[in-house]
C-alpha cells in the first residue's frame, strides 16, 4: 500500500502560482483530481511525477521524495498527456524498450502481462504511429504498467477519446484500483469521472476547493441552486404557477422565455412537467443554463 | 550501469535521429566537399595549396561544426522537443548513462558522416600527412562538438539556433578574432590536433597538441557533466494558472 502525500505544497512559475498551499494524502482506490483547465492539476500530476520540483513543501510518494529521485520510477508508473510516443515502434517494442529500461527480469513476459492488461495483443504489432488516439492511450497505459508499479499517475487520459475507449479506460481503471493500486488521474469533464467511483479532489486556481467522496461531491453538484431557461405556451401564467412552488426561488419573463432559479434540483425537475399539465400550458423547450464548468466549480469553491 | 538500458537507449536515439526527413540533411554538407574536391583535383591536378583551403577551412571548420550541430542537437533536442523523452526518464535509468550514451550516437554519426568523408576527399586530393592530420582532427573535433551540442539541447529549448549562433559567432568569428577566445575553442583544438600531424601552416593552427589534448577533454567533460545534470533536473513545463 502506496500512498502519495503533500504537505504544504506550493509551486510557482515567476509571479504566477500553479498550485497553491496543498495538503493531501492519496491512499490505494481511484481518486480522480477535477478541475477547470489552468487550475494546476497538471502540475500537481507532474510534482508527484517528479518531473517538476515543489517551490515550497513536501511531496512524497511510498515516503520518498519524487524530484531529483530517478528511483520512484520503480514504484511510479506515469502516463504523460503529450501524445508524443516512439511513433516509428511497435505498441510491443515501445513497451518492451520500457521493460528494459527498468531492467525488469523477465522483459518478454512482462510485456505481453501489460499488454495484456490494456487489451492491445491485436495491435501489437502496428507502429504506434498507426494508433488511434485512443490505442496510444492504451499503449502508453501499457509501457507505465509493465513494472507493475503500485502507483499509476495520468494526465488527462481520457482526452480526445470517443465514449468507447473512455468507458474501456474507465473500466481499466477500475480494475487497476481494485487490486490496491494508488490510480491518481487527472481530468476537467465531469461526465469523465461520473463513472469512476471513489474520492475527488478538485482544484480550483491552484488550490483545493473540495475533497472527499465522489457521491458526496456529486450531490453538492446537483442541490446547488440552478437556473433554467424555459419556454411555454404561455409564459405569464407558468411563470406565476411556478414562483408558487418551494423548489423555485425566481422567475423572471425574458424575451427568450422564463429564467427560472431553482433552489432544489431534484424536486424541480420532478414538478415541472406535472405543473404545466395543471396548468394547461404547453412546454416548448427546458434548458439548464449554467451547466458550464466554471459554475459547477465556482458553486463548490463558495461552500 | 547496465548494457541492456544502454543499448535500448541508443537503439532508439538511432531510430529516432536516422528515421526523420532531416537525417538525409546529414549527408549533404559531405557530399558537396567531396564533390568539391574532386572537381578542384580535376581543374588544378598539380596546385599544392587548395587542399589545406578546402579540406582546412571547409571541412574542418564548416562542414564538421554544422553537421555535428545537426546531429548533435538531434539525439537529445528532438526527443525533448516532441516530449517522447519523458517515457525515457519516467524510468530508474541513470541520467548521466543517458547522456553518455546520446552523446556516443551522436561521435559515431559524425564520424560516419564527416570524419569518414574527410579522409576520402584527403586521400582523393593530396594523400599524405595532410590527409592524416585533418582526419585526426575531425575524429577530435567530433567527441568534442557533439558534446557540446548536446549540453546545449539539455540546457535549451532552442539548441539549433543557440548552437548556430556558437558555431558561427564564437567558433567562426571570435575564435578567429580574439587571441584568448582560442584556448577555448572547439575549432582550435581541433586545428591544433589535426597540425600536430599535418605540419601545415596553411590550417592557421594557433594551439600546440598538449594544449588542444587537455583543454578539449576538460571542455568535453565539463560540457557532459553539466548536461546530465540538467537533464537530471528535467521539467515538464506545467500550466500556469
Amino acid at each position: 500500500m502506496t500512498t502519495i502525500e503533500l504537505s504544504h505544497v506550493s509551486r510557482w512559475y515567476g509571479n504566477v502560482v500553479a498550485i497553491n498551499d496543498i495538503t493531501m494524502t492519496i491512499g490505494p482506490g481511484v481518486t480522480g483530481l477535477l478541475g477547470p483547465n489552468g487550475a494546476g492539476k497538471s502540475t500537481l500530476l507532474h510534482l508527484a511525477a517528479g518531473f517538476l520540483a515543489p517551490s515550497r513543501g513536501k511531496l512524497t510518494v511510498g515516503g520518498a521524495a519524487s524530484w531529483h529521485n530517478p528511483g520512484i520510477y520503480r514504484t511510479v508508473g506515469l502516463v504523460p498527456e503529450r501524445d508524443s510516443v516512439y511513433a516509428f515502434l511497435t505498441g510491443e517494442a515501445f513497451v518492451r524498450a520500457t521493460a528494459k529500461l527498468h531492467r525488469l527480469a523477465d522483459p518478454e513476459a512482462a510485456t505481453r502481462r501489460a499488454i495484456g492488461i490494456v487489451e492491445m495483443a491485436g495491435a501489437k504489432d502496428r507502429r504506434i504511429a498507426t494508433y488511434s488516439k485512443g490505442m496510444r492511450q492504451r499503449i502508453k497505459v501499457a509501457a507505465a504498467l509493465v513494472h507493475d508499479p503500485p502507483v499509476l499517475l495520468l494526465d488527462e487520459p481520457f482526452n480526445g477519446m470517443d465514449p468507447r475507449q473512455r468507458l474501456h479506460m474507465m473500466d481499466l481503471l477500475h480494475r487497476l484500483g481494485e487490486q490496491g493500486r494508488t490510480i491518481l488521474f487527472s481530468s476537467h469533464i465531469l461526465e469523465e469521472v461520473e463513472r469512476l467511483s471513489g474520492t475527488i479532489q478538485v482544484i480550483v486556481a491552484g488550490r483545493l476547493a473540495a475533497s472527499g467522496d465522489f457521491r458526496a461531491i456529486r450531490r453538492l453538484m446537483t442541490s446547488r441552486p440552478h437556473v433554467f431557461v424555459v419556454r411555454t405556451s404561455d409564459d405569464r401564467r407558468f411563470g406565476a404557477a411556478l414562483i408558487g412552488r418551494p423548489a423555485v426561488s425566481g422567475v423572471e419573463v425574458t424575451g427568450r422565455g422564463l429564467q427560472v432559479r431553482a433552489s432544489d434540483y431534484g424536486a424541480f425537475s420532478r414538478e415541472v412537467a406535472v405543473l404545466a399539465r395543471d396548468q394547461d400550458v404547453r412546454l416548448r423547450e427546458l434548458l439548464p443554463a449554467d451547466e458550464s464548468l466554471e459554475s459547477v466549480f465556482a458553486y463548490l469553491v463558495e461552500t | 550501469m547496465s548494457g541492456v538500458q544502454a543499448r535500448v537507449v541508443a537503439g532508439i536515439t538511432l531510430r529516432a535521429t536516422m528515421g526523420r526527413k532531416r537525417a538525409f540533411l546529414f549527408a549533404i554538407p559531405p557530399l558537396v566537399l567531396i564533390l568539391v574536391t574532386v572537381a578542384l583535383k580535376l581543374a588544378h591536378p598539380e596546385h599544392a595549396s587548395w587542399p589545406v583551403q578546402i579540406l582546412g577551412v571547409f571541412g574542418l571548420s564548416v562542414v564538421l561544426p554544422l553537421t555535428a550541430l545537426i546531429i548533435g542537437t538531434s539525439v537529445l533536442g528532438a526527443e525533448i522537443d516532441d516530449g517522447s523523452v519523458v517515457h525515457l526518464l519516467a524510468t530508474p535509468v541513470s541520467r548521466p548513462l543517458v547522456i553518455a550514451v546520446k552523446w556516443a550516437v551522436a561521435c559515431v554519426l559524425t564520424v560516419i558522416f564527416v570524419a569518414v568523408p574527410e579522409l576520402l576527399a584527403g586521400l582523393i586530393a593530396t594523400g599524405g600527412k595532410l590527409t592524416l592530420g585533418l582526419f585526426a582532427g575531425a575524429l577530435a573535433g567530433s567527441v568534442m562538438y557533439n558534446a557540446v551540442f548536446v549540453m546545449i539541447s539539455a540546457l535549451t529549448t532552442r539548441a539549433i539556433a543557440v548552437g548556430l549562433l556558437y558555431a558561427l559567432i564564437w567558433e567562426g568569428v571570435l575564435a578567429n578574432l580574439v587571441p584568448g577566445a582560442r584556448l577555448l575553442s572547439v575549432g582550435q583544438y581541433s586545428l591544433g590536433i589535426a597540425n600536430s600531424i599535418a605540419h601545415n601552416p596553411g590550417l592557421n593552427a594557433a594551439l600546440s597538441l598538449p594544449t588542444a589534448v587537455v583543454m578539449g577533454s576538460i571542455v568535453t567533460a565539463a560540457a557532459l557533466a553539466i548536461a546530465a545534470s540538467r537533464l537530471a533536473s528535467f521539467s515538464i513545463k506545467g500550466e500556469p494558472a
